[in-house]
């Protein structure tokens, strides 16, 4: 049986494309086709972990099998109770396949777990908020057909971006009017080309081309500045994988919105010019945008809330190093357990910290020069801290260092 | 105090900055408030003026300006 890999070969597009056309047509008059759509997302799942990925389609049926009983027995329980001790249980029961997954390969090294698939992660977002908006009330009632589509959206399903299930159910339920509709056709278009120069002309560049020959050079130099091996083909190493990640995921997040827009969903968009970000904060209001505003407010914000809720810590300063801390460490190891992600997260989390130190000092300071070179300035460094994460990000100093 | 002088009094004490002569501003694009500060927002909301927003309610664009934020509350109380 055949298998095809999201958003990987010319002849994904060409098929998506055909199947999607009587979508298109349908939501340009108007109508949402929606047992259509529910075959061909189904199809398109099939072709992604069938064939020889078969394990992974057996470990996914699993994993949606066991978050439909989770979310949808919490929301059972949610109709008539609301302790604190259930939702913890049911957050903790709804990541634990996550974590297995995660840590598999850090134990047995080498390994992966049975229980992984393609997107386990993204999935795990979604059914997580789910849990979350149901303790809050924000959604209220829990049905497994629109959850189902929610979690399996497939143009979405590998790798992003996270939607939240209220603005999904909302576009889902209607189709766009002809005009919205038109708008959104005109804006899939110029992604899907924008991501083909993205992904398979830039990200291929830097990232077929290029980086194996700065990895090279970067290798060669290991005794180099006291057997650390920085050298100035590090340095092009660690700006080469930095354009490579930016065009290969930002190209792989166009498709993904692309094809959301075709199908009349208006899936958030992931990236936002983040190299010309002025600090770290700005920087992840611009890089992978979905993910960070969901850290932001599944994690972040009801780590704070708590904390000032319950005065466990006084200090305001404090708190928010805590929760930025707690924040970036689970973002960190979500990467995966290894230590240069858990530094990666670290290492965030120390910038964002000196980042707000600063944005106080200015505060208090109102007077400090404030014009396009400081502006320049400010970009510039921020571009190099973050060229520098990613780095560490890149686990190219594991092999430098330890292999 | 009406709503609207609560209000203006929460963000001045959150944020150190006197909103009162444009209530129509970004604050969150301006970078006054960020997500610290939401949260000091809504557990005051809570204190002072007695409504419950949790954090899955609370959308960024619909709360982004101190006019928004009054109408908000004005209309929860």
């Amino acid at each position: 049986m055949v298998n095809l890999q999201p958003y990987a070969s010319p002849s994904y597009f060409i098929i998506i494309g055909l199947c999607l056309l009587p979508i298109i047509v349908g939501l340009y008059h108007g109508k949402r086709f929606v047992a259509y759509e529910t075959l061909f997302s189904l199809v398109f799942i099939v072709l992604t972990f069938g064939g020889d990925h078969w394990h992974q389609g057996v470990a996914l049926i699993g994993y949606v099998l066991y978050q439909l009983l989770i979310v949808g027995g919490y929301a059972r329980y949610r109709r008539r109770n609301n302790q604190t001790s259930v939702f913890v249980a049911a957050v903790v029961v709804a990541i634990v396949p996550l974590v297995v997954v995660k840590v598999t390969p850090a134990i047995q090294v080498g390994s992966q777990s049975l229980l992984g698939f393609l997107g386990i992660s993204y999935l795990t977002f979604k059914a997580v908020q789910m849990v979350m908006e149901l303790r809050d009330g924000t959604i209220k009632a829990f049905q497994p057909l629109p959850f189902l589509r929610f979690l399996l959206f497939f143009p979405t399903i590998s790798s992003g971006p996270i939607d939240r299930y209220r603005r999904f159910e909302k576009d889902y339920r209607t189709a766009p009017e002809r005009a919205k509709y038109l708008q959104l056709l005109n804006k899939a278009v110029f992604y899907l080309f924008l991501g083909f120069l993205y992904k398979f002309v830039l990200g291929y560049i830097f990232g077929k081309l290029l980086l194996p020959e700065v990895a090279h050079a970067a290798l060669l130099q290991r005794a180099a500045f006291f057997h650390t091996g920085l050298s100035l083909p590090l340095l092009g190493y660690m700006y080469t994988y930095s354009m490579y990640l930016f065009f290969d995921f930002a190209g792989y997040s166009l498709f993904a919105v692309a094809i959301s827009y075709l199908m009349g969903i208006e899936t958030p968009m992931n990236f936002n010019r983040p190299f010309a970000a002025h600090n770290i904060k700005d920087f992840w209001n611009r890089w992978h945008m979905t993910l960070s505003f969901w850290f932001r407010d599944f994690i972040f914000m009801r780590f704070t809330f708590f904390l000032m809720k319950h005065k466990l810590v006084k200090n305001r300063v404090r708190i928010s190093q805590c929760a930025y801390l707690v924040n970036f460490l689970i973002m960190g190891f979500w990467h995966g357990v290894t230590w240069f992600y858990i530094v990666y997260g670290l290492f965030h989390a120390s910038a964002i910290i000196i980042n707000d130190y600063w944005l106080r000092f200015k505060k208090r300071h109102q007077g400090l020069p404030h014009n396009r070179w400081t502006e320049g300035l400010a970009i510039f460094t921020t571009f190099n801290i973050v060229c520098f994460s990613f780095l560490i990000f890149s686990g190219f100093l594991n092999v430098l260092w330890f292999k | 105090m009406d709503t609207k002088q609560t209000i203006i009094a929460i963000l001045q004490d959150i944020t150190g900055a006197d909103v009162s002569d444009d209530l129509d501003q970004n604050i969150f694009d301006s970078g006054l408030v960020d997500s610290m500060a939401t949260v000091e927002m809504l557990l005051e909301l809570q204190d002072q003026c007695g409504i419950d927003v949790p954090i899955s309610e609370f959308d960024r664009n619909q709360w982004n300006t101190p006019n928004k934020i009054i109408e908000k509350v004005a209309s929860m109380q």
